[in-house]
Order: structure tokens, then C-alpha cells, then sequence
């Protein structure tokens, strides 16, 4: 029994089920094959997590973001300015008790540098309902290259428990797609 | 009863008695102390039940019980309770069940044990009542800068070093039980899980310190700043691996309960106790499991953290996936379940809550947290549903679902062996491993459904009804968060009943005072009946066979369906 001390001194000697070599083979196949499969996405796959960020002061951060906010602003919602940068640029986002703020327009198709910070505690990216979580710390500057893949309005949601006001953090990225055969062929291409 | 007196050769003298069960000497200092612990972890997860219910009410949009700052506060007591306090009294208690009661032998220094105990209560107590005079709803992962009360922080501390003694305790038990020879050969598979167990732990409790003990002067204003992701890496060193003390201290109970309650013995010595050693050498990596989505954290760093020698520790618990369903299928058939592929399984003793439970508590694990923990924990899926409700639903499939319900089915051996008293109310013992099983699972599954659909974990409104820009989640992430407000109650009530069983066995159950029919019936003779069965040639395992295959078949669907919604996000890198 498994209770007792088992009935042979030597257990390491006893023979072992083939049912079970069978078993342990195909688990460990199985764990090698998810192992590559992790390393061959990032070779085949679009969707791999950005390893560049840098350590930031939150008030070296703060700062960068305004500048971005005020140089593209395009109009306000909710007393929050609505900033459009151009494709490929560097666009900034912030979060903070308990706010996304910039709110961002994006064009379909076209790559940005996102970059990501907090100047207060942590807090969790949520871009909703395209389901991309991404932890944001105080102190990391994080630079994600995305392409939006659909156009529309999407919301951020904080998704890391930040205090009283957790619940009330959001935020917004408008998609739009005006160059939209331009962009389903640079997608395609991606692709 | 016989108590006899017995002289240990060194220290302490030790009261005996012998079990009228299992023909086992029983340390009366140790029986008393496993029973203490025992009461310790049901008084705490009766408390932090109701909270996980009071979360889970709220979290159902139709209900939404409690006010913001009352739900966060639950929220940050309902993991404390539940995950550290139940779980680690519960597994003192089989520890010193698993060196003392199953090696014959005396319990080292009992005094000491006692001072552990004492430690671990008001460790326990101090906790909570910090976080019930609230500003400290930093919840059970408390990430700085977000800060606790200094006794948030200290409570953890106490009822950690409180643990470390228990462990202690154990690991002396067993030099002493070789000393004196109190039992032949190697040590039973049951110890020699509860020792991977044991060894998980005192790593855990170590990393613990290195990151608690720094937080807690931090919140007393004596260190000045904590790195948010430096706290994280060592904290889940810690947040991590205790889970794979429940994991080990788990499986271990499978065994046992395999071995009471059909008789069963391990296909193979040799590989169940490879698969617990798999789970201390490679465990402790997968806490990188829970930094895949940090910034500033290397690709190559997360792939071989998480994942090649995470499978290692996985295929450990595939491997005790296939040796316990096929140990009790071996034992059954030897039993005289031997026609068709699943008499075995049919025939096994369902109405007994100790099985009943041990088994659900096998298929849910594997299929609900495994499945879903090595999901979670693939580097690029991870970002699927990160700090979703996703998280929450994998560990209440391994915590609830697995060893919680584990837990509950041993101690409906526990009460007639260590307690000695007959189980009261033997009707609503046999339907309590079902309602709280099938509660438990379905609770997992829904968040991990409302996860997948981007519901945000430890959020008190999913309507978002007071923030500035509106958002709404699909009508399916709200249907998945009402079923798991109902499944909530299921379970809820199952653990009701679990709690008044035990508190009415403990204070009314009959006295047992001589060998007679127990209303649960251990295997008579199983150890016998099953020895000779399980070498090599002998072993016709059908049942096992096609329940393996049907996990693995839903193991390789599942990941693949991931990866596919996976490749329909916009693109990143
Ligand atoms: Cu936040």
C-alpha cells in the first residue's frame, strides 16, 4: 500500500509498467513539442511580447507623454485629449490613479511604438474586446509595436488592482481605417 | 482503547495507542496536535469560504452585494484565509500524520510543535484583523507601491515561521523513526510525498522572508522604496511554489485515500516517487509563470522558466495523473471489478465522501487546472488572459477544485482515525464532495470562460458604470459571471455542510470504542489483496488507459484552440 513502506527495501529496482513508460514518453514528447512551440512563435507568430524597456523616473514619464499629448492633439473628449500620431511613431500612454490617459487614434494596418509606464502604482492594460493584457509598472518604460488589426472603438481597462477607484479606470483607442485597402494589403503582407 | 506507555530510547516519553483500523501506533501528543491543526484550518476556511461567497455574490452582476470598498476588503481576506491559513494548518496536520502516525513512531518535540501552532494562530488572527480595520485591501499578492498595515505584513510573517517549526518538526520526526527503526525499508509513498511537500515549503518559507521581511520595515517607514518588479520576482518564488506544496501534500492524500478505501498500491514505486521528485527540482522555475506579461523581463528568460522545466513538473503530475486512477483501477479489479473496461470504476465505493471526493478532486485537477495552468503558462498565451478572471478560475481549478476538495475528502478519514469519532449525519457527508466539487468546477470554468472573454479579475464593476469613458464587456462575459455567482453558491452550500459535519462529528459524533464497522468502511485487508498485484506483466489497465487518452486529447485541443485566438490579435512584438 501506499501507507506502508513499500515490499521491496530496493524500490528503485522494481520493474516499471510498460503502460506507464508508454505514458511518461508521450507526456514528455508533449512537453518538448510546447517548449519549441513557444520558441517557433516568435519565428511564425505576430503576436510576441516586447522584451525593450527602460528604467524611467514617473515624472521623466509624465513628462514625455505630455509633450507627445500636446504635439498631436486632435480634439477632447471628456476633458481628455483625443491624440492622433502619425504611423510608425512613438506614441505614449499613461496610466495612473485612475485614469488612461492619453485617449489614442490609431489608423488599421499601420505599426506604432506604444510605449507603457505608470507614475503611481501598478496597474494592468487591458484592451478590450481585443484581449491583449499587458502588466504596466512605475519605473519601466515598456515599447510594444502594435498594429491594430480592425478598426472601431476599443476600450482599455485596468486590469490590476489599483485601489477604491480600480473599477473606474479606463480608457479608449479609436481604429480607424481610411486607408483601408492600403492597410488590408500591408496586413495580408504581415500576415 | 489500549494506551500504552513506551520509553523512547532518547527524549521525551511518548504515549501510544494502537489504531483498531489500521493496526498503527498513534502518538497521542502527535493525535493531538494533528487534531488541533485540523480544527485550526476548518475554523479558517469557513471564514474564508464566506468571504469567497460574499466575493462571488458581488461579482455576479445581478446580485453585486457588497459596496467597492467592502468587496476589495473581502476580496484581500478571502485569499489570506483560504489560501495561506486553511491550506497550510490542514497541511501542518498531514505532515505530522504522514512522519508520526504512518512511521509508527513518536513526534519530535511536541512542546516545539505546540509554539509553531501558537505562532501560526496569531500569525492568522493578526492578518485578519488588520485587513478587516481595512487600508490594508492590497489583496492576497499585495504588489508594492500599493502598501499594508505593518501588520498585514507581520501576520504573514508569524504564521510563516509558525509553518517553518511544523516542517521542522516533521523532517526530525523522520530522523527519529529511522533511529529507532519504528518501520522497515524505505519510507511509505504517502511520507515520501508529504517530504517533497515539506522540502517545497521550507523554500517557499525562505523566499518568503527574503521578501516579506523587507516589505513589512518598508511599511514601518525603516526601507524607503521596493522595486514594484524586483517585489514580484521574489514574491512569487514564494506565491508559486506554496501551491506546489498543495500540489505534493495533495496527491500524497490520493494515494492514501487510494490505499484505505480499495486497497490500492502503486503501479510502480519507482515512477510515483520519480514524478513527486520532478516536482522539487523543477517546480520552484515555474513562478516565472506569473511575470510573462512584466516589461523589462527576457524573452529566453520566461521560455525556460516557465516552460522546459515546467513541463518537467508537469509531466510529474501526468504521471501521477495515469499511476493513481490506474493504481485504484488495479486494486479494483484484484477486488473482483474486473468485467468490462469501467466495472472497476462503477462498482468503487461513490457513496464514500472520502472517495468520492479524492476522485473528483483527481479529475477536476487535472482537467480544469492543469489544462489550464500550462495554458496560462505558455509565454505568448499568457497575454490572452493575464490578470483576467481567467487567473482566479485556473487556481480555484487547482486550489478549490483539487486541493481543497482533496482536503475535505481526508479528513472524512481523519475524524473516525485520529479524532475517533463515527461521522455524523452520514447522508449529507456522501452528497457533500459532489456539491462542493461540481460547485468548485463550476466556478473555474466560468471564470476561466469570462476570462477568456477579457473580464478583468478583482474588479468590483464590470459595468463600469461610474468611469469616465464608458466600456461594456459581450453579453457572454455577463452570463459567464452569473453562472459563476450561481456554481459560487453550489459550492458555498457543499462547503456549509462540510463545516457543520465536521463541527458535529468533532463535538457529537459517536465515541468509537471498540473495532466495529465504521458507517464509511476502509478497505479490510486492501494492502494484502493488492500486494502482489502491479508487476510488470500483470497490469491490464483498460480504464486508466482511455481516461489518460481522453485527457491528453483535451489537453492538445485546448492549447491549440488558444493559440488560434492567440493569432487573431492585432499583432505585437
Ligand atoms: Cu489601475
Amino acid at each position: 500500500m501506499a501507507a506502508t513502506p513499500p515490499e521491496q527495501r530496493i524500490w528503485w529496482n522494481e520493474p516499471i509498467e510498460r503502460v506507464e513508460l508508454i505514458w511518461i514518453f508521450i507526456a514528455f514528447l508533449w512537453g518538448l513539442f510546447m517548449f519549441g512551440f513557444m520558441i517557433a512563435w516568435h519565428f511564425i507568430g505576430q503576436q510576441n511580447l516586447s522584451k525593450e524597456a527602460y528604467r524611467i523616473a514617473p515624472t521623466a514619464y509624465e513628462q514625455k507623454v505630455e509633450n507627445f499629448a500636446k504635439q498631436f492633439q486632435v480634439r477632447e473628449e471628456q476633458g481628455i485629449p483625443v491624440v492622433k500620431p502619425k504611423p510608425g511613431a512613438d506614441v505614449y500612454l499613461l496610466a495612473r490613479l485612475w485614469q488612461w490617459w492619453p485617449i489614442l487614434e490609431l489608423e488599421k494596418g499601420q505599426s506604432y511604438r506604444i510605449h507603457l509606464s505608470s507614475i503611481d502604482w501598478q496597474h494592468g492594460f487591458s484592451l478590450q474586446p481585443t484581449n491583449i493584457n499587458i502588466q504596466v509598472h512605475p519605473g519601466y518604460e515598456h515599447v510594444i509595436s502594435l498594429t491594430p488589426t480592425e478598426s472601431g472603438a476599443f476600450g482599455i481597462v485596468c486590469n490590476e488592482f489599483c485601489g477604491i477607484g480600480h473599477h473606474t479606470m479606463t480608457g479608449k483607442i479609436y481604429v480607424t481605417d481610411k486607408k483601408q485597402a492600403a492597410a488590408d494589403q500591408r496586413l495580408a503582407e504581415q500576415r | 482503547m489500549t494506551a500504552e506507555t513506551v520509553i523512547g530510547a532518547v527524549g521525551r516519553q511518548a504515549e501510544f495507542r494502537t489504531c483498531q483500523y489500521t493496526g498503527l501506533k498513534v502518538d497521542t501528543a502527535a493525535q493531538t496536535l494533528i487534531k488541533a491543526n485540523a480544527v485550526a484550518a476548518v475554523v479558517f476556511l469557513a471564514i474564508g469560504g464566506l468571504m469567497g461567497l460574499l466575493v462571488a455574490l458581488t461579482r455576479w452582476p445581478a446580485v453585486h452585494l457588497l459596496p467597492a470598498d467592502w468587496f476589495y476588503l473581502i476580496l484581500t481576506g478571502h485569499g489570506a484565509n483560504v489560501l495561506l491559513f486553511w491550506i497550510i494548518f490542514f497541511e501542518i496536520a498531514v505532515l505530522y500524520f504522514a512522519s508520526a502516525v504512518l512511521l509508527n513512531c513518536r513526534l519530535a518535540t511536541p512542546k516545539l510543535a505546540w509554539l509553531g501552532f501558537v505562532l501560526m494562530v496569531v500569525g492568522a488572527l493578526m492578518t485578519n484583523v488588520t485587513v478587516l480595520q481595512g487600508d490594508s485591501s492590497v489583496m492576497f499578492t499585495s504588489y508594492p507601491p500599493m502598501q499594508a498595515k505593518p501588520n498585514f505584513y507581520l501576520g504573514i510573517v508569524l504564521f510563516a515561521v509558525g509553518a517553518l517549526i511544523g516542517c521542522i518538526i516533521f523532517f526530525a520526526t523522520l530522523v527519529i523513526a529511522k533511529e529507532e527503526g519504528t518501520y522497515e525499508g524505505s519510507i511509505p509513498l504517502v511520507t515520501f510525498g508529504a517530504l517533497t511537500a515539506a522540502i517545497i515549503a521550507v523554500f517557499t518559507i525562505a523566499t518568503g522572508a527574503i521578501i516579506l521581511i523587507p516589505t513589512w520595515l518598508w511599511s514601518l517607514g525603516l526601507i524607503s522604496d521596493i522595486d514594484p518588479l524586483m517585489y514580484k520576482v521574489v514574491w512569487w518564488a514564494m506565491g508559486h511554489s506554496s501551491q506546489q506544496i498543495n500540489v505534493s501534500a495533495h496527491v500524497s492524500l490520493w494515494y492514501l485515500i487510494g490505499a484505505l478505501l480499495v486497497g490500492a498500491k502503486p503501479l510502480s514505486e519507482k515512477v510515483s516517487r520519480t514524478a513527486f521528485l520532478m516536482y522539487i527540482l523543477f517546480l520552484q522555475l515555474a513562478s516565472a509563470h506569473h511575470l510573462l506579461a512584466e516589461p523589462g523581463l527576457d524573452a529566453s528568460w520566461k521560455i525556460v522558466n516557465t516552460s522546459y522545466m515546467m513541463y518537467l513538473a508537469v509531466m510529474g503530475s501526468m504521471i501521477h495523473g495515469l499511476t493513481v486512477p490506474g493504481s485504484i483501477e488495479a486494486a479494483q479489479r484484484r477486488n473482483g471489478f474486473n468485467r468490462g473496461v469501467f466495472e472497476w470504476l462503477r462498482k468503487a465505493p461513490w457513496g464514500n465522501p472520502a472517495f468520492s471526493g479524492m476522485f473528483l478532486s483527481l479529475i477536476f485537477f487535472g482537467f480544469i487546472g492543469g489544462i489550464s495552468g500550462v495554458v496560462l503558462g505558455t509565454e505568448q498565451l499568457n497575454v490572452l488572459m493575464h490578470n483576467t478572471i481567467y487567473v482566479p478560475g485556473h487556481f480555484h481549478g487547482t486550489v478549490v477544485a483539487g486541493t481543497t476538495l482533496a482536503f475535505m475528502a481526508a479528513t472524512y478519514l481523519v475524524l473516525p482515525l485520529i479524532f475517533q469519532r463515527e461521522i455524523v449525519w452520514p447522508k449529507l457527508a456522501k452528497i457533500q464532495p459532489y456539491l462542493f466539487g461540481i460547485g468548485a468546477a463550476g466556478i473555474s470554468l466560468f471564470m476561466m470562460g469570462a476570462g477568456t472573454l477579457g473580464v478583468a479579475r478583482r474588479h468590483w464593476d464590470i459595468t463600469f458604470s461610474d468611469a469616465n469613458l464608458s466600456f461594456a464587456y459581450s453579453a457572454g462575459a455577463f452570463l459567464m459571471m452569473g453562472l459563476n455567482g450561481i456554481f459560487a453558491v453550489i459550492a458555498a452550500i457543499g462547503g456549509i455542510i462540510f463545516v457543520l459535519v465536521v463541527v458535529g462529528t468533532v463535538l457529537f459524533g459517536e465515541k468509537i470504542e471498540s473495532g466495529h464497522k465504521l458507517t464509511f468502511p476502509l478497505h479490510s485487508g486492501g494492502g494484502a489483496v493488492a500486494s502482489h498485484y502491479g508487476s510488470e506483466g500483470t497490469v491490464k489497465l483498460p480504464g486508466t488507459i482511455i481516461l489518460v487518452g481522453i485527457f491528453f486529447v483535451c489537453f492538445v485541443l485546448y492549447y491549440f484552440i488558444n493559440w488560434k485566438y492567440l493569432s487573431e490579435l492585432w499583432l505585437f512584438r
